[in-house]
């Protein structure tokens, strides 16, 4: 199996009870560097797909409190090479599959071949870039792709149809949409035009379709359920680490049928 | 990636840059989270469809004449060139209506924006003149108006926060990251991405995602394109360089542009060399960064070996960037403009020059243009050359209260 293709298989094995797959976001060394690999078994536990933050200066797509999280761990001293070295050296290794979420200037200065042959040793399955938009993905996408690794797209509800066709032609692992304009952290409700939206890029995707941006409560999740594949949790996560609570057992919850 | 210098002056001087993927040579590109694309590509289809229409050109003529206070004047600075030993004259974009160039694009776009049917406009700004600028343009249209900016700046810049009041606008105080311009975009992106179709994000320098660093040139070339002419009306000949200051650099690509066909013009683009020329002491991107990505645009970056974006230090608010416009890094690359930097004491220092042999106070981004042309000048003796003046210095007071008035005292 391709690194990528473990993105997909994880989340159907999560489907075949009829739930949607979970995806939990955690900043790279937040809220400490010491606890990064501990934290990070914790929640690959109790989800499905990991995606790790590589913090960033100035995140532009993130709300508060993923731009609080990532000044701290960078205040830490935390970076693109100690994560991926971090990664690497974990014995064993983690069998949830990791992607890395990073905006685009890190991976520059890291270079794109390096990159892509540290993140294969590292076992990571793919990057999520929140700043590099289809049109200008190529290079990253075809490096990537050359070591089986997915540079998975994102939609949003603005999307037009004409593109939505194009990104879900390359996307790889699975395709992130966004559930609302805006930034992360904030939380969405779940109207109907949200639901004909994720079914309609889900009529245009042959791989899993997670919903992502305000995702924090079982009630969200079961009303998603049936219209994704997955959802991916990013701040109301941190949030959790933030206060020293048990990031598992949130996930746990999030994940509890209700009366079951 | 390697550039053709003969040919991408060619490509530029015919007006052919940006490709149609918003690409200076490597440099440009549209690097924004995939919400912002459908307002980016309805932005570009308007700015096709209007910048260059005729009603949109009389609209906009009408208004520079007669509320902007166009065109400008060009002012022989007769007894600095005694001084200085160059024969200097002044572009004065420190006349135009709320006393900088960004007036011309904060026009500009707020007329694109309503004729794209925009409800409300969001803008950045660092020194506070764009936002002054947007504020007094959307009073004038009547179209609401927030204004970014960071809180460092809002203190520095005090003067022009009670301004952008006065006129109607909002200001936002940023209180996250560095705080200043950087922050302060960091912050009106996010505002965009939140109402992508009904906010019209009002940019206000030659940088950030396409069509911005070509919408913005356009809107400032106006700034080249009458000091050419006068220039040739008052000299009779073209001058022997051309100098602007550049932190984002929008007052010198709208100098610069119209030049950049003419050999024989040498030109210069002075930078904020801040404190000295280790990292964080300055904003002078082009000669200390590296190519990456910030704001939507490959550019230059004063950025740290892992591709984080580092903290600026400038004396003035306005060039305390850390990026640059994409069209400049390619100038840059390919040679046809020279980038240096002046200090903040010879920025200072041109500031106390300027107000006494001439009776004007520049602002303290225009004074880093005249650093530069005192330098020139002692390099140049007779030598003819030609400075933007892009702003007046009254909103610098308390900066200046603190620094030279203080000196004097």
């Amino acid at each position: 199996m391709n690194a990528h293709e473990r993105i997909g298989a994880a989340i159907s094995a999560a489907n075949a009870g009829g739930e949607p797959a979970v995806v939990a976001y955690l900043t790279a060394g937040f809220p400490s560097r010491e606890h990064f690999v501990s934290d990070l078994r914790r929640i690959a536990a109790a989800a499905d797909v990991i995606e790790i933050g590589v913090p960033f200066t100035d995140p532009m797509a993130d709300g508060m409190t993923i731009q609080r999280s990532s000044r701290i761990a960078l205040e830490q001293g935390v970076s693109l090479r100690w994560i991926l070295e971090s990664l690497e050296a974990m014995a064993p290794p983690l069998t949830t599959p990791v992607l890395l979420m990073s905006y685009l200037n890190p991976l520059l200065a890291f270079g794109l071949e390096p990159l892509a042959r540290a993140a294969e040793r590292a076992g990571v399955t793919g990057l999520i870039v929140p700043d590099l938009p289809f049109d200008e993905g190529e290079t990253l996408h075809e490096t990537l792709a050359a070591r089986g690794l997915a540079l998975v797209q994102m939609v949003t509800p603005v999307t037009s149809e004409e593109r939505l066709e194009r990104i879900c032609a390359r996307s790889q692992g699975f395709l992130y949409a966004v559930t609302a304009t805006g930034t992360t952290g904030r939380t969405v409700s779940v109207p109907a035009e949200v639901t004909d939206y994720l079914d309609r890029v889900r009529r245009h995707s042959r791989i899993p379709v997670c919903a992502g941006f305000g995702i924090r409560s079982r009630e969200q999740l079961e009303r998603l359920r049936g219209h994704v594949d997955g959802v991916v949790v990013g701040s109301a996560l941190v949030e959790v680490l933030e206060r020293g609570e048990d990031p598992a057992e949130w996930l746990q919850t999030l994940r509890a049928r209700a009366g079951a | 990636m390697s550039v053709n210098a003969t040919e991408v002056l060619a490509d530029l001087a015919a007006g052919r840059l940006p490709d149609a993927h918003g690409r200076f040579g490597p440099f440009g590109g549209r690097y924004v989270p995939e919400t912002l694309i459908p307002a980016l590509e309805r932005l570009e289809a308007g700015v096709r469809e209007h910048l260059h229409a005729p009603s949109f050109q009389e609209e906009l003529s009408a208004q520079l004449t007669s509320w902007v206070g166009r065109p400008t004047a060009l002012t022989f600075a007769a007894r600095l060139s005694d001084e200085w030993g160059a024969r200097i004259w002044l572009k004065r974009e420190d006349l135009a209506h709320t006393g900088a160039h960004k007036i011309n694009n904060a026009l500009g776009q707020a007329l694109l924006a309503r004729r794209l049917g925009a409800r409300r406009i969001v803008a950045e700004t660092g020194a506070g003149q764009h936002g002054v600028a947007s504020a007094a343009a959307c009073a004038r249209l009547g179209l609401p108006c927030i204004v970014y900016m960071g809180a460092i700046d809002m203190e520095r810049q005090a003067p022009n926060v009670g301004r952008m009041r006065l006129l109607g606008a909002q200001v936002v105080p940023v209180t996250a990251g560095d705080r200043t311009l950087r922050a302060a975009i960091d912050e009106a992106l996010r505002d965009w991405v939140s109402d992508p179709l009904g906010t019209y994000y009002l940019l206000g320098s030659a940088v950030g995602p396409h069509p911005y660093p070509y919408l913005v040139r356009e809107l400032q070339a106006v700034i080249g394109r009458e000091a050419r002419a006068q220039f040739l009306k008052l000299a009779g000949e073209l001058p022997e360089a051309v100098m602007a200051c550049v932190g984002g650099g929008s007052n010198a690509i709208g100098m610069f542009h119209p030049f950049v066909g003419d050999a024989s013009v040498e030109i210069i683009g002075v930078e904020a060399g801040g404190k000295g020329s280790e990292l964080g002491g300055n904003a002078a991107t082009l000669s200390y960064g590296q190519p990456g990505v910030l704001h939507g645009t490959y550019s230059m970056l004063l950025q740290d070996r892992d591709g984080q974006i580092q903290e600026t230090h400038s004396v003035s608010a306005g060039l305390d960037y850390p990026g640059v416009g994409p069209e400049h890094a390619l100038l840059g690359r390919i040679g046809r403009v020279r980038y240096e930097s002046a200090s903040d004491r010879e920025a200072l220092d041109a500031v106390r020059a300027l107000c006494r042999s001439e009776g004007i106070l520049p602002a303290l981004e225009s004074a880093h243009a005249l650093a530069g042309a005192k330098r020139w000048a002692a390099a140049h003796p007779g030598g003819t050359l030609l400075v933007c003046l892009s702003g007046r210095g009254d909103k610098d007071m308390p900066t200046l209260q603190q620094t030279l008035l203080a000196e004097n005292a």
